[in-house]
């Protein structure tokens, strides 16, 4: 019996009968963080750490059955060893770490290596069998450091400022958004938020984290109090006739998808600003590296040619098919997430 | 090449035509003149020979990244851009060059004899001095294709505004055969009387499809129909003895039709010819695949001429006897056109006749009638109006005919290139053939964004096997085709190729129990291949 187990409804621990991050409902379900391809309705428990276990009840709703631990606390079901490690990916985000009888594995979720200010700090975990992903899994993808980005997106705002211009900037809601939020310079100006945005940061300040002062946008305002600041909105509000309301603005779009010219022109937004909170290709084949694993299992993203890569530099490696959609550029569902549980 | 590469920055961040042309003329009016006639000329899809091949960039670079050349193709394929998958690929510069536009592109020419070694070292030697916008730049001096979103157009207006020369003439004056590393700035823009260049074209005047009714174009009598042929759009000229033929890519292609350099000696008159490269034999047009046989070839072969001969069918005449005589009427201009046919009197020189017509009804008849004449439609034309420049709306219009259409399967999937880097974008589809499923098109577009998300959504989970970036799903989606024409093809399983095939809709309330068959396919050859 494999330690983990690549079942229709999720990732499964047979021994312990738990699954990871499940896309079909099942009885208990360890969540490694609150992004809505890896945390679903419909499972009867719920395990994750205590700093996502917030915005996961607000996703979910709070009626859940779910419990948070701590990292790097262990927990045994049936004789399996279960402990949650900071995977750098949002606020909260964990690798789920699982030991039976001395053999490890780790399953990572989604991740990054690289500190952001605000998610808790990656944290490499020795195992035998490691599950990554690989939304960026292509050598073209290299990311610069986040400060060049921060100031990349600083002088854009100061510019359009200058101009009398209003900064709307496309960010994911849960993560991205509160990253943007904390490192900007807020000496240039006033940051308005999305309410899909705002919802997400009321539950994290709750829960004790500092984040930047923002103002909700809301229904019926002069455009004039928008002049000058930056407003941070989901993707697919940018998008859509809710961004109108500024008049006179510039629109952004802050994605590791921007590193490629074509999709940053299809998005035809004025800005692209490469900036993610998944590991780029460099940090992907270090964090494997640091593994020590023999086996590697690639979840999603560009399995296909990351497997083959760590085949030709010597690991076992497979392709596994998954329903995580990484970051897809998508997030149609953001929106209407945010607003539906207000 | 800091400059060069802060312009293209400027023009890349914005979608707005004004910031683009502000920031050209900016350019323009601060750079050397050897620096601005090849930005000139890289953005009008001209760049300097070739001195390195693409396939030897390739692995010089995955050389220099210390990967392996599988997974530098695999990344291009994804990116969709040799130039920017190199850029992105190669290690962070570790030194600086002052370099400009032009002494980048002095360097790659003095490459020309130079043994592979020496290339090498110069090229990686260049990646290493450049930051990552700028080698891009750089590697697309030697591969081409500036898709920068920048029209000829913006570049005209541009020059325009700094010259004060009207548009119209700088247009003229950037068409044709110039060469970027002999010719000035002066020369090539500013001066009044350029070098004597007997093979410059007009810009072509395109036509709109028809959108409006026909009450709003007025009386049947004050317009001129044709038949819309299925060829290539060229310009014959035939100017102090000599002969050139252009295509609508604003391509010199005379080489590559001999057949019509006869045409030179059949008259004294300079006379410049609007018409359709038209593969033609016994008194009728051939199908469109067969002049695909001659196009893209260096060397033309006595097989192609025999197997493919063509003919130009003439639309319109912009200059007689060396006078530009595009204001004058379409009537005048098809008058003096009837006649140079006739002088000229070659079997490779025919007059687009006129389809006559009292009503708007009798024309609509006509234009049903289209494929017995292999053609696409009808071109209606205002008899009064002028040749004009670029695609204009009011006095030319085309009006196609309705595709052919077809309902298929979708059973095989391919990731996109750049734009849609991250979605599924290509797809096979198939016919039934009893219980087979036969492939027999291909199709990239005619669906909105919001569909491509969703259907690359359901590829993934209904991927059956995988080959490099293309997937073989579960046969179930259905979605009507349309495509303009089909020919008979040894060369696919179906046996039928199929003319500019796309997607028209996403038939989701079609079973795929219920799909066209072959012979459905095999009805309309014989109808119409």
């Amino acid at each position: 019996m494999q330690l983990i187990e690549f079942r229709e409804e999720g990732l499964y621990v047979p021994q312990a009968d738990v699954y990871i991050d499940p896309w079909k409902p099942v009885n208990k379900a360890f969540i490694t963080h609150g992004h809505s391809d890896h945390s679903r309705y419909g499972n009867k428990s719920y395990l994750c750490t205590h700093s996502a276990l917030p915005v996961i009840k607000h996703r979910l709703g709070s009626h859940i059955n779910a419990k948070g631990i701590d990292y790097g606390e262990e927990m045994s079901v049936n004789g399996v060893k279960f402990s949650f490690h900071p995977a750098g990916h949002i606020i909260g985000s964990a690798q789920i770490r699982v030991e039976y009888k001395g053999e490890v594995w780790v399953a990572s979720g989604d991740y990054k290596t690289t500190p952001d200010g605000v998610s808790e700090d990656f944290e490499p975990v020795k195992c035998h069998a490691f599950i990554t992903e690989s939304t960026f899994g292509l050598p073209v993808f290299k990311w610069q450091p986040q400060s060049e980005v921060m100031d990349e997106i600083n002088d854009w705002w100061r510019t359009n400022k200058e101009q009398g211009k209003v900064s709307v900037l496309a960010a994911y809601s849960l993560g991205k958004a509160q990253r943007i939020i904390n490192n900007v310079d807020h000496s240039i100006g006033k940051i308005f938020t999305h309410g899909a945005v705002e919802n997400v940061n009321e539950v994290i300040r709750r829960q004790g984290v500092h984040l930047n002062e923002t103002t909700r946008v809301v229904q019926g305002q002069k455009p004039s109090i928008y002049a000058g600041s930056l407003v941070i909105a989901p993707p697919s509000a940018v998008d859509s006739a809710w961004s109108k309301k500024f008049k006179n603005f510039s629109s952004g779009i802050a994605s590791g998808w921007m590193a490629v010219r074509g999709t940053r022109r299809r998005r035809s937004a004025d800005r692209g600003f490469i900036l993610s909170d998944h590991a780029d290709w460099d940090e992907l084949v270090s964090a494997v590296k640091a593994t020590e694993a023999e086996r590697i299992y690639v979840t999603h993203g560009y399995t296909d040619v990351f497997s083959r890569y760590l085949s030709s530099i010597g690991y076992y490696s497979a392709v596994v098919d998954t329903e995580y959609t990484g970051d897809e550029l998508s997030a149609v569902s953001e929106v209407e997430e945010g607003t539906a549980n207000k | 090449m800091k400059r060069f590469a802060q312009l293209f920055k400027q023009l890349d961040h914005t979608t707005k035509s004004t910031a683009k042309i502000n920031a050209l003329v900016e350019y323009f009016s601060s750079s050397e003149d050897k620096d601005k006639v090849w930005a000139i000329a890289l953005f009008s899809h001209r760049r300097p020979k070739r001195t390195v091949t693409t396939k030897l960039l390739r692995e010089w670079s995955a050389d220099l990244a210390g990967l392996p050349l599988w997974l530098f193709e695999e990344s291009y394929h994804i990116v969709g851009d040799l130039a920017e998958t190199i850029a992105l690929i190669t290690p962070k510069a570790t030194k600086k060059s002052d370099n400009s536009l032009s002494d980048w592109i002095g360097v790659i020419i003095d490459l020309k004899d130079k043994e592979e070694a020496v290339k090498k070292a110069t090229i990686q030697d260049a990646w290493t001095s450049l930051d990552q916008d700028e080698r891009f730049l750089f590697n697309k001096l030697i591969t081409g294709g500036f898709r920068v979103g920048v029209s000829q157009k913006s570049i005209i207006n541009a020059l325009a505004k700094l010259s004060r020369i009207e548009e119209s003439k700088i247009t003229h004056r950037l068409m044709g055969n110039w060469n970027p590393t002999t010719i000035t700035f002066e020369e090539l823009v500013l001066a009044s009387n350029p070098t004597e260049d007997l093979s410059k074209p007009y810009p072509f005047y395109l036509a709109y499809s028809l959108d409006i009714d026909f009450d709003q174009l007025g009386s049947p009598s004050d317009w001129s129909a044709e038949r819309k042929w299925d060829g290539i759009r060229g310009q014959l000229i035939l100017r102090g003895g000599e002969y050139y033929l252009w295509s609508r890519g604003e391509e010199l292609v005379s080489e590559k039709f001999p057949e019509l350099q006869h045409l030179k000696n059949k008259t004294n008159t300079d006379i410049v010819i609007d018409g359709e490269i038209l593969p033609y034999r016994d008194g009728k047009p051939l199908n469109f695949n067969t002049l695909q046989t001659r196009i893209g070839r260096k060397n033309v072969t006595k097989k192609h001429l025999l197997d493919a001969p063509i003919i130009i069918m003439a639309y319109d005449l912009l200059e007689y006897d060396g006078e530009d005589i595009r204001e004058n009427s379409l009537q005048e201009r098809r008058r003096l056109l009837k006649e140079i046919v006739k002088e000229i009197d070659s079997d490779r020189l025919l007059l687009s006749e006129e389809v006559g017509f009292a009503t708007w009804e009798e024309l609509e008849k006509e234009r049903e009638r289209s494929r017995e004449f292999l053609s696409e439609g009808i071109m209606l034309k205002h008899l009064h109006s002028p040749y004009k420049s670029g695609r204009k709306k009011g006095d030319w219009w085309k009006w196609k005919i309705d595709p052919l259409t077809i309902d298929a399967v979708m059973i095989y999937a391919q990731r996109g290139h750049g734009r849609r880097a991250n979605l599924y974008t290509g797809f096979t589809f198939a016919v039934k053939d009893g219980d087979l499923l036969v492939p027999f098109a291909k199709a990239y577009s005619g669906l909105k964004d919001e569909e491509f998300k969703e259907i690359t959504q359901w590829v993934k989970k209904n991927t059956q096997e995988r080959f490099g970036p293309v997937c073989s799903v579960n046969p179930e989606l259905v979605f009507e085709l349309a495509f303009e024409g089909i020919a008979k093809s040894t060369r696919h399983k179906s046996g039928v190729a199929l003319r500019f095939p796309r997607i028209k809709r996403w038939r989701k309330d079609k079973p795929k129990e219920e799909i066209n068959t072959l012979e459905d396919l095999n009805v309309m050859l014989n109808e119409f291949g």
